[in-house]
């Protein structure tokens, strides 16, 4: 039995039943060892924190919000039911929605062009290409953004001069041009490993059979895109629902929204419990999605 | 293989948490142990202290005496140092203290009270503090801070009396005050004619507000903003009363169509750029900026202004204090008796644009700024009620925190 | 696979997506350029031109402060890199490799909680857990965050990577009599070198720009560039932060150039 044999899901009748299974056991154990410091570090700093975090969303808030080991009570998870955090989280909800949609729209156009270049050394220097502005750090990025877009910004009297807006700086427009310039790798990247591991024979085949352009594009294309549309749309819409420091410098900080809410808790509200409770909810949320994805299908990230 | 590998891991885990604890790490190059002692001080050697609770540390220290290197907490850009001291054309306070006492100063900075106190809270070890008033109530009420040794402080005596006693800890039992400001009303004269004073309708009455709607900015901070709207509306902004507060959440609701934005950073910058016009913030942040935008042939002064409004505004003092936790309590007692000098009290004036509680400091206090009564505003204000102090709300803050995000959201 | 001339777009299309292609890199780079340019200009006021000075990359080496936050953020993101490399491609091999070993399920499902939780939750259990457990906040607590979120990271890219290769590559290996390390150091490990560094590089960047995290479980003096960015920009947007930033987007640019260039030369000898 060898990694090939395992994979295509083989059952051949062995021909040594217990050196395979020695086998098979010392592979186990491999497979543990090669694990084991990954899974030692993350339980010790990850899942044990995690697991006091929930503790601590049963606990009571001290005076000066941290949680007091007693007087343990369900306060914080019923007040999740209250409307104002349902506003707040439903707010958000569309936020990412929104967001990730846009960053379809935008990435995908562009994920396609990069992976159909031709020359493979073309699309590794684009793909490149697109990822340096992200090395540059995320604020300065943001307040660059907002230099362009208040009342002096180029942005601005571009829009001024063509007539088609004015100043920009602390709308609803901003807000998605932040979040879509800070999320669009995430849609590009996945969308083109999957275009380009794309079967172009079958689109060939296709056209063979008479299919327009578009035609073979929604029939052929699209849908064996999908799971780079999927993994994309994951990896846009978890971090935007818990995004807040786009929003609020390029917004102006008029809505409230998951995530300045939760840092309300652990800051100027002073009330960990409630944090702690709000996190793992929407953690728990976010697990729920992904399992939902793994569960139709999906395979990695 | 796999041994390999875990041999590879476990050696490069062990070379990190060799080298990887470092809270020594210093921002200076002040050579530690310099001692040309400044006159009327002295820097002896660091006494092996005993080994008892950090209170009776601090009780047992000198005037003068340090324990070590200084980790002072402090909020950004709230003490002249570097190139930023140079810039505002004031002495280098910390390369002062280092020279004076021969001991490092560390500087660790923050942007709220909750970074500051949730760090304390957690134990670490920062040896000094500048918590605002309210917190200061917050913190000593939750054992997290130190009583000051006032023997270790003479300079305690330069204190103005008007801050001898304050409400937020009597008799400056743990802290000692740093700076106090006013928060107010930053406008343009182009929109705004003060002669008859500022009310807070600028920002809260749409009548007012009709030619510049959008070129208007709040603090992003509950405490401040719901206090502009409690005030506006003749409310304490210390009130706990449910319906005043929700009256105050939905005033900002219904004012959020009016702004540019809620900002608590760079508000003032917003004004001096005219993205707006006017703005709700702190004295000494508005005057800073005006007097970085004057040139030689520009003053700033003319176009903007600064007012407390008539409905009245919160003045605040921001303090120092010590953690429990700290180590060298000792160096942060000398720390405090260091900033309560006149000089270097006047010298911190001088760079921030707030005003200070020393009285000593008065003479080494540039003119303009001990003549604006932005900064200095007549001393019956703090009696009348114009400028109210914010207080621990208790339990209420949670109040405070949902009326703030439902007006938001 | 690669484009064939059957399935390629018309060329109108083409040159929609070519345009639309350009005009999404002129989006990401404006205000990349904006930061870069002002950084060398004289006026204090970031957004107003000044004239062509270097003045801001010289107070920026003169701030303490700043070559400080500096050196703490290049000696975490080193480590932290390093080692959440290590054990995440570990990780990627242990899950892809082998299927049936005790926990794994488990693993998978802990691997990628990192990737989704929030910010400030991550910050602030592990702020909780250092207090707890008294390990030193600064530099150690630093690197110590860091890594437990990056091990996910770095795993997932090495995972998609691994997903691609062919296994039968380290069959025929093991049928030539290699040993399983000489399998791996010879093929494995040079097959998802890609995913390797593809992982690392992420890894580095998510370590280099990491704010919430860092600013809860810092230290006295630990402060990081972007946790010191974080505070400085609030207050005094001068185009020395700009200076910063170039520097390091050049440091990146130069290491990413070097990787690929490395990367060339394996290909052509290998």
């Amino acid at each position: 039995m060898t990694i090939l044999d395992e994979r295509e899901g083989n059952r051949e009748t062995a021909v040594n039943p217990k050196l395979e299974r020695r086998a098979r056991r010392r592979d186990a154990w491999r497979g543990f060892f090669h694990a084991a410091p990954a899974y030692l570090y993350l339980t010790l700093f990850f899942t044990l924190p995690l697991i006091i975090v929930f503790v601590f969303s049963f606990a009571s808030r001290g005076r000066t919000g941290r949680p007091l080991l007693e007087g343990w009570n369900i306060d914080s998870w019923t007040r999740l039911f209250e409307p104002l955090v349902r506003t707040i989280a439903l707010r958000s909800f569309w936020l990412a929605v929104l967001n990730t949609a846009l960053c379809l729209l935008v990435g995908y156009p562009f994920a396609y062009w990069i992976a159909t270049r031709r020359k493979q050394a073309t699309r590794n220097i684009l793909l490149v290409a697109v990822l340096i502005p992200f090395w540059s750090n995320f604020l300065v990025r943001t307040y660059a953004w907002r230099m362009l877009l208040d009342s002096d910004g180029y942005i601005t009297q571009f829009g001024e001069m063509t007539g088609l807006w004015g100043r920009l700086l602390f709308t609803v427009p901003a807000v998605f041009l932040g979040l879509l310039y800070g999320y669009l790798p995430f849609m590009v990247l996945p969308l083109y490993a999957a275009i380009e591991r794309l079967d172009w024979s079958l689109v060939e085949a296709g056209r063979d059979l008479y299919a327009s352009g578009a035609a073979a594009f929604r029939r052929i294309t699209l849908p064996l895109s999908r799971p780079g549309i999927v993994a994309g749309s994951i990896l846009v819409f978890i971090p935007s629902l818990g995004a807040y420091v786009t929003p609020d410098i390029l917004g102006g900080a008029k809505t409230t929204l998951l995530g300045n809410y939760i840092v309300t808790q652990f800051g100027a509200a002073r009330n960990w419990p409630f944090g702690s409770s709000i996190s793992g909810a929407i953690l728990i949320v976010m697990l729920a999605v992904t399992v939902f994805y793994f569960r139709s299908g999906g395979r990695t990230l | 293989m796999m041994k390999r590998m875990l041999i590879l891991v476990a050696a490069v885990a062990l070379v990190a948490a060799a080298c990887g604890d470092s809270t020594d790490e210093t921002t200076t190059t002040a050579a530690a142990g310099a001692t040309t002692a400044a006159p009327g001080t002295t820097a002896p050697p660091a006494t092996e202290p005993p080994p008892a609770g950090p209170q009776a540390l601090a009780d047992a220290c000198e005037a003068g005496q340090t324990d070590g290197d200084l980790n002072l907490y402090n909020w950004t850009e709230y003490l002249p140092y570097g190139a930023a001291a140079e810039d505002g054309e004031v002495d280098d306070l910390k390369e002062a203290f280092e020279a004076e006492y021969g001991v490092n100063l560390v500087i660790t900075e923050y942007e709220s009270n909750e970074a500051m106190l949730a760090q304390i809270d957690a134990g670490v070890p920062y040896d000094l503090v500048v918590p605002s008033d309210y917190m200061v109530t917050v913190m000593k009420n939750a054992g997290l801070l130190l009583k000051l040794n006032k023997a270790a402080i003479p300079n305690m005596a330069n204190i103005d009396p008007a801050f001898s006693n304050p409400p937020y800890d009597a008799g400056n039992e743990f802290s000692a005050p740093y700076q106090w400001g006013t928060t107010g009303i930053g406008f343009s004269y182009d929109v705004i004619d003060d002669s008859e004073g500022v009310s807070w309708g600028v920002i809260f009455d749409p009548a007012m507000n009709a030619d510049y709607a959008g070129q208007i900015s709040l603090l992003d901070d509950e405490r401040e903003t719901m206090g502009a709207a409690l005030k506006y509306l003749g409310y304490s902004l210390n009130t706990t009363d449910e319906a005043e507060v929700n009256e105050a959440a939905e005033l900002i609701a219904a004012t959020k169509a009016n702004l540019a934005a809620f900002i608590s950073a760079g508000f003032e910058d917003l004004l001096v750029q005219g993205e707006t016009v006017v703005a709700q913030g702190w004295n000494g942040d508005f005057l800073g900026a005006y007097d970085a935008a004057s040139t030689d042939d520009y003053d700033a002064y003319e176009d903007f202004g600064y007012a407390i409004p008539v409905e009245g505004g919160a003045a605040w003092v921001d303090t120092m204090a010590i953690p429990a936790t700290a180590e060298h309590p000792c160096t942060a007692l000398a720390f405090i008796n260091f900033m309560l000098d006149a000089e270097n009290g006047a010298t911190l004036t001088n760079y921030t644009y707030y005003a200070s509680p020393n009285m000593a400091s008065q003479e080494f206090i540039w003119e303009e700024i001990l003549e604006d009564p932005s900064i200095y505003p007549p001393a019956e204000m703090l009696q009348d009620g114009s400028l109210e102090f914010f207080s621990d709300l208790g339990d209420f803050t949670n109040m405070y925190s949902d009326a703030y995000a439902r007006a938001k959201s | 696979m690669t484009l064939n001339q059957g399935a390629a777009a018309r060329p109108w299309v083409d040159r929609i997506l070519a345009i639309n292609g350009w005009l999404v890199f002129a989006f990401l780079y404006l205000p990349i350029l904006v930061v870069i340019v002002f950084s060398f200009s004289a006026s204090p006021n970031v957004g107003i031109w000044g004239g062509f000075s270097l003045h801001w990359y010289d107070r920026m080496f003169g701030n303490e402060q700043l070559m400080n936050a500096l050196r703490n953020s290049l000696w975490v993101a080193a480590w932290s890199t390093v080692i959440s490399t290590v054990l995440g491609t570990a990780a990627a091999l242990a899950i892809d490799r082998y299927r049936r070993w005790l926990g794994r399920g488990v693993f998978d499902a802990v691997l990628y909680l990192p990737v989704i939780i929030p910010d400030v939750t991550m910050a602030v259990m592990l702020l909780m857990w250092f207090t707890q457990v008294n390990i030193t906040l600064g530099r150690l607590s630093i690197i110590l965050a860091h890594i437990a979120f990056n091990i996910s990271f770095v795993a997932i890219v090495v995972r998609a990577r691994l997903a691609n290769m062919d296994p039968a590559m380290e069959e025929a290996a093991a049928d030539l009599y290699a040993s399983r390390w000489q399998a791996f150091r010879r093929i494995t490990l040079p097959l998802i070198m890609p995913g390797v560094l593809g992982g690392g590089l992420l890894a580095l960047t998510l370590s280099l720009d990491d704010v919430v995290i860092t600013s809860l479980v810092q230290g006295p003096g630990s402060a990081t560039l972007p946790v010191y960015v974080f505070g400085l920009i609030k207050r005094s947007v001068t185009p020395e932060i700009n200076a910063v930033s170039t520097l390091m987007l050049a440091a990146s640019i130069f290491l990413v150039l070097a990787s690929l260039a490395f990367q060339r030369r394996g290909e052509r000898s290998g």
